[in-house]
């Protein structure tokens, strides 16, 4: 069969396929980012920490309550969730008014008191997190050896980044919450209660970061820092994609996962900058992303 | 008014003249510096618990040598080599730091490396590996302590040419310290007549290798030799597992691992790995008492970082006691006519390049059925006597070897 740059095409199958796993958490980050921006405009500095959060309440589930994987991927993006809630409630609701700059720099404070927080008390080391039983092992693709659990990520994933598709972009309560972004004070004449409404857009959006941090849980350490090395991509994820726009941030998330993934076969000591150069030639030929609108 | 000012001065003047002649102290205190990672990525190995290490050899003194105190001061270098420096002169300079100990990462090391031999300032290192340090950039008041890449190379490098495993593939992180990691390897592995299938470099600080390991998997290599540390080398062999790796029959090298690393993992992850060590608290009595102290203090046992900063600062204080003096030229001499004995190092000698002859341990990670209890990670596989464990002094291109 064909040879593409004397890389045998299994190997090239086998990339792709990773890059696609990468990119569902990128997807997934993304898309709570894109829906918070869209809804808030609010650049949320703290979904890494939160993604980092959502993952060690899953493993404090396990050690102190006995609670398994599938219990934590319903409590951590809760817990995460009404998290978020208050910290919009008490703290981000004031800034609404003020310039992008300031909801960045509060929620950028917030992720390093996160962060510090739990480095203090549980080390930068991380803690291991098995796979749950129901998903060890893997399947012989033929070109490659699939385990099962990156298989149940990629599937999870695209089922939750279409689900908030559908429901922002086709359900009359996503409208509501369109309409309110664009026009507050007429929603609110309508009798919708558009600070309750966006409070919950900011408890949802940062939900999705927990439960991304819930299915990394296994794959990765639990670690204080895995959020700060994964934030910068997906925000460079979400600039490419065009910031707020929903689609984009699915679509990009999952493309830009595979490129990566690509760039690690025929040179990976690039392989964390490919992104940014994608970003810089995006910027410079699409200044508005490459789904985002100009406003 | 006038008079009473100049009175004061001279009495100042006298008190301070006359304060060396007493004691062969500088300023009447032995002040040691612990220089380390302490929020980073290395802050678990070393970080606060080489502090506490440092503390515990200077209370086996009574905080007191020479007729002088022994005071530890503690800094964050985060691991940049510019703070490092910076942190290191102006201890030196204005501080009074005496020592400056531990130092992990090579390029913060290597930083204060050229400082301590400018400013002729003692500097104990027990963190950082690269074998510059005991070899071209050398230095006479600069010792290694607890390990170098030369000794992890040739150690599991050996261990597992013998077991059979004889080609090799790296995944090595791309910066100094993992390329002389893989380098080292690569020249044992030659030397005893192994074949290396080819290499892989990633980024510092990745945290999916499943696009490495499927290469290293698909190079056909007996072992896949991780040439990184920390949180790198911890995802690796986590993902290894989940795609199978180890049990396909390929063998997997953790080049530099650290038992907070193996703590991190989990045994069901880690169980079966090959590694080399300077110290593990389960061998003896002694290392058994002194990690169940230091856990008592720390909340988990020494690795062997810290373990390194205890024998070397104990040590240093014992050749100052010796010495009766802190000053660093006479001090040296006596930490190179002393040997190392302690719980850490048996009968450890100081060659003239710096590096510090002591035996190294090759390990094997426990399987979960194996181990009894919470750290109970390693067994001992075999001694690895000290003069085959480093490099010779000969061979280091350190300038001060004739």
């Amino acid at each position: 069969m064909f040879n593409l740059l004397g890389v045998p095409p299994q190997v090239l199958f086998g990339q792709l396929l990773l890059g696609l796993i990468n990119g569902s958490f990128y997807a997934l980050l993304s898309l709570g980012l894109a829906v918070i921006f869209g809804m808030l405009n609010v650049i949320n500095f703290a979904h890494g920490a939160l993604y980092m959060v959502g993952a060690f309440v899953a493993w404090l589930l396990l050690t102190y309550l006995g609670l398994g994987y599938w219990w934590a991927l319903l409590v951590a993006p809760t817990v995460v969730g009404l998290v978020g809630i208050a910290l919009e409630k008490t703290m981000l609701s004031r800034l609404y008014k003020l310039d992008h700059l300031y909801g960045l720099l509060l929620t950028f404070g917030l992720a390093l008191i996160f962060e510090g927080a739990f480095r203090h008390q549980y080390g930068v080391s991380g803690q291991p997190y098995p796979i749950p039983d129901a998903l060890k092992g893997g399947q012989n693709l033929g070109f490659m050896f699939l385990p099962n659990y990156r298989g149940w990520v990629v599937v999870a994933s695209l089922v939750i980044c279409f689900g908030t598709w559908f429901a922002i972009e086709r359900t009359k309560l996503g409208a509501y919450l369109r309409a309110a972004t664009e026009n507050p004070t007429l929603v609110q004449a309508f009798g919708i209660n558009v600070p309750v409404m966006v409070s919950l857009t900011y408890g949802f959006g940062v939900a999705l970061a927990g439960l991304a941090g819930v299915l990394a849980a296994p794959i990765y350490q639990v670690s204080p820092l895995m959020g700060t090395n994964l934030i910068i991509i997906v925000f460079a994820v979400v600039v490419i994609g065009g910031m707020g726009s929903i689609l984009g941030a699915i679509v990009t998330g999952l493309g830009l996962g595979m490129l990566e993934g690509l760039t690690k076969v025929f040179y990976p000591e690039a392989s964390n900058i490919v992104v940014f150069v994608v970003m810089a030639i995006v910027l410079l030929i699409k200044p508005a992303g490459l789904f985002g609108r100009e406003r | 008014m006038r008079s009473l000012l100049l009175a004061g001065t001279a009495l100042l003047t006298l008190a301070a003249a006359a304060a060396p002649a007493a004691a062969q102290v500088s300023d009447n205190v032995v002040r040691i510096g612990v220089l380390n990672d302490r929020s980073g990525i290395y802050a678990d190995l070393a970080g606060e618990g080489s502090a506490i290490a440092a503390r515990m050899a200077a209370e086996e003194f009574g905080n007191k040598v020479a007729g002088a105190a022994v005071e530890i001061v503690v800094a964050d270098h985060q691991n940049k080599a510019d703070i490092a420096a910076s942190k290191a002169r102006e201890w030196v300079d204005t501080g009074g730091v005496d020592v400056i100990a531990d130092v992990p990462n090579s390029a913060a090391a290597l930083a204060v490396q050229g400082i301590a031999r400018d400013k002729k300032r003692i500097f104990l290192m027990s963190g950082p590996g690269a074998t510059a340090l005991s070899g071209a950039q050398c230095s006479p008041y600069g010792f290694q302590w607890t390990y170098d890449n030369y000794a992890m190379a040739a150690g599991t490098g050996r261990a597992l040419y013998e077991q059979g495993k004889k080609k090799w593939f790296f995944v090595t992180a791309d910066y100094a310290f993992g390329q002389s990691l893989e380098e080292e390897t690569t020249k044992m592995v030659k030397s005893l007549g192994g074949t290396i299938a080819g290499a892989v470099r990633h980024p510092l600080g990745t945290s999916d290798f499943s696009s490495f390991l499927l290469q290293a998997q698909g190079s056909g290599a007996d072992v896949i030799g991780l040439a990184n540390a920390g949180g790198d080398t911890v995802n690796a062999v986590k993902q290894a597992a989940e795609f199978g790796i180890t049990q396909s029959g390929q063998s997997l090298a953790g080049l530099l691992m650290f038992i907070t690393d193996v703590n991190a993992l989990g045994l069901p992850s880690a169980q079966g790995l090959m590694l080399t060590t300077g110290f593990y608290w389960d061998m003896d009595d002694q290392t058994r008492d002194w990690s169940k102290k230091f856990e008592a203090k720390a909340g988990k046992k020494p690795t062997m970082v810290q373990a390194g900063v205890y024998s070397a600062v104990k040590h240093y204080l014992k050749a100052v006691e010796a010495a009766k003096t802190d000053d660093a030229d006479k001090v040296v001499a006596k930490m190179r006519e002393l040997p190392v004995e302690d719980m850490f190092a048996k009968k450890g000698k100081i060659a003239a390049n710096g590096r510090m002859f002591h035996d190294m341990y090759l390990a094997q990670v426990k399987t979960p059925a194996e181990s009894k209890g919470a750290w109970d990670y390693y067994k001992i596989v075999k001694t690895i006597p000290a003069d085959t464990a480093f490099m010779d002094p000969k061979q280091s291109g350190c300038p001060l070897v004739k």
